[in-house]
């Protein structure tokens, strides 16, 4: 249990403090490390509090492929190099304090939500218990997956689908002026228009204009 | 303070939800670091999905964090490829200038 209270400090305090420089990070590239450092500190949470198979696949899907995605953009598109000004215009400054004013009312609604979750412990026990003993936590999540959840599980392939179509369609361009090979028109070639028979008339020969 | 339980795990949840939607608000930079504050929501979300599933013996959170999970995936890939086209088109993703439809 001691251990379980230092873990979850020592984590949940990476992953606050993290949090934090994502957003106050001056340089781009930073915010996304530190991103990083918070999707794999809360999946050690994650994997501490016994959910194995989603800490592992938010360490692959994050850490793998959204961190890495959002790395390329930034350094794609050179941004880290815009110097920013924080609090530079007065048109800026204006959004700030009412910014700030509904952040602090949402976390204090949610405490005020949490702290009703913990005066009704009687919630805790009503549930019934399908992590079984003796299971896995991906065997037991696999097998709720491709029963119960089967349609809900296509859909969130088709979305992945659609999405990968959206983002090709948004940034593909046809580039003018460059030279590609038309398979099409390659295989499509016949012979009466590729090649023409003459009479060419002795000591006369023939002309071809083209 | 040393037996942790639900609660903490869903402050966590609460203060790092709180971070990002500051984080939206604050941001004059540019629009990458408010889709990571998104990403920040999102995880938010996610744990406090993954804590009431441990503590409630419920599997179905764990399932439904695995879905937002691939929504998340898929809104910073399209998120993504919208910036980098409004990129090539006005060259800038600064928030402030961001101003096409006078909102």
């Amino acid at each position: 249990m001691l251990a379980h209270a230092i873990f979850f400090y020592v984590f949940s305090v990476i992953a606050v403090v993290s949090a934090i420089m994502v957003t106050v990070s001056k340089n781009t590239v930073h915010s996304v490390f530190f991103l990083i450092l918070d999707f794999i500190s809360i999946s050690c949470l994650f994997i501490m509090i016994g959910a194995e198979f989603l800490g592992m696949i938010m360490l692959i899907v994050y850490v793998g492929a959204v961190a890495v995605l959002f790395l390329f953009v930034v350094m794609m598109l050179n941004v880290a190099q815009q110097k920013n000004q924080w609090f530079v215009s007065k048109n800026s400054s204006r959004h700030i304090p009412i910014g700030l004013l509904i952040s602090v009312i949402i976390f204090f609604e949610l405490i005020i939500v949490i702290g009703g979750w913990k005066y009704k412990p009687d919630l805790f026990n009503s549930a019934k218990s399908s992590l079984e003993n003796g299971v896995s936590n991906t065997h037991s999540l696999g097998q709720v997956l491709y029963t119960d959840y089967i349609h809900v599980f296509q859909i969130s392939g088709m979305i992945l689908l659609i999405a990968m179509i959206g983002a090709i369609v948004l940034t593909f361009r046809q580039r003018e002026g460059v030279k590609k090979q038309s398979y099409l028109k390659q295989i499509s070639r016949e012979r009466t228009e590729g090649v023409e028979v003459l009479e060419v008339a002795s000591n006369k020969g023939v002309k071809i204009d083209d | 303070m040393i037996d942790i339980g639900l609660g903490h795990y869903l402050t966590l949840g609460a203060v790092i939800f709180s971070i990002g939607i500051i984080g939206i608000f604050l941001n004059r930079k540019n629009i990458i670091v408010i889709l990571m504050s998104i990403e920040l929501i999102l995880l938010a979300v996610n744990i406090n999905l993954v804590s009431f599933s441990i503590y409630l013996g419920d599997l179905s959170g764990q399932v439904f964090t695995l879905f937002i999970l691939t929504v998340a995936a898929a809104e910073a890939a399209i998120g993504l490829a919208i910036i980098v086209v409004y990129f090539r088109n006005s060259g800038t993703i600064r928030v402030e200038e961001i101003d096409k439809l006078k909102g």
